[in-house]
């Protein structure tokens, strides 16, 4: 069993792309990892070792913000822009698109499911 | 695409020439700027800035967190207060 950073690795996939279920790794990261640690790409994760997982544990934890430590950083960040009353921070109050987007349609990302407005319907 | 470092940021020469001015005097007045293009240094810290956004003049206090920054970016230009007749959306808030 491949526990890493709170995270259950899909057993039966290839590591490097086993790896990028971790949030906050994705494929470049995930590879610098093996780089890193000499585990081969085409490795599943069944069949790693302790000691290989160790190895990865170790190199994620040295190098890495992952997971809830780089989910809270996200929110921190957002948060920052919220209380100083720029335009990004304004845009993520009211949960529109914050890069220019336009709105007039589509958005919907953002904006969530259509509400509809308005007594058009007959 | 970002700007290129060796230019360093960009703070239009009259702006410029009023902070240093207040920072000299002292004075805590706010400085009334039109240059909403221009970055926040960390010379600005601690003064406040009248910005205009196109209509009026939005007073903004600079601090260690808005640097980097560009001005307008702190007085918004547009005045939204939701469509006619959408109660939905005042729920929503």
């Amino acid at each position: 069993m491949a526990r890493i950073a709170g995270v259950d690795l899909p057993k039966k996939k290839r590591l490097e792309y086993g790896l990028t279920y971790i949030y906050g790794i994705g494929l470049t990261t995930s590879r610098a990892i093996l780089n890193a640690t000499g585990i081969s790409f085409d490795k599943r994760v069944h069949e790693l070792n302790e000691d290989e997982i160790a190895a990865i544990r170790n190199e994620i934890q040295g190098k890495y913000i992952v997971e809830g430590d780089l989910r809270k950083n996200v929110a921190m960040d957002i948060k920052a822009l919220m209380d100083m009353g720029s335009y990004r921070g304004l845009r993520h109050r009211k949960g529109l698109p914050v890069r220019g987007q336009k709105t007039k349609t589509n958005a919907r990302t953002r904006k969530g499911k259509k509400k509809t407005v308005g007594a058009k319907a007959k | 695409m970002a700007r290129s470092l060796k230019k360093g940021p960009f703070v239009d020469d009259h702006l410029m020439k009023k902070v240093l001015k207040a920072k000299e005097e002292n004075s805590n007045k706010p400085i009334k700027t039109w240059s909403r293009r221009s970055t926040i240094t960390p010379d600005m810290i601690g003064l406040t800035f009248n910005i205009h956004n196109g209509r009026n003049f939005i007073p903004v206090y600079i601090s260690e967190n808005h640097i980097g920054y560009k001005m307008g970016e702190f007085a918004p230009t547009r005045t939204f207060k939701g469509h006619k007749g959408s109660v939905q959306k005042k729920i929503g808030k």
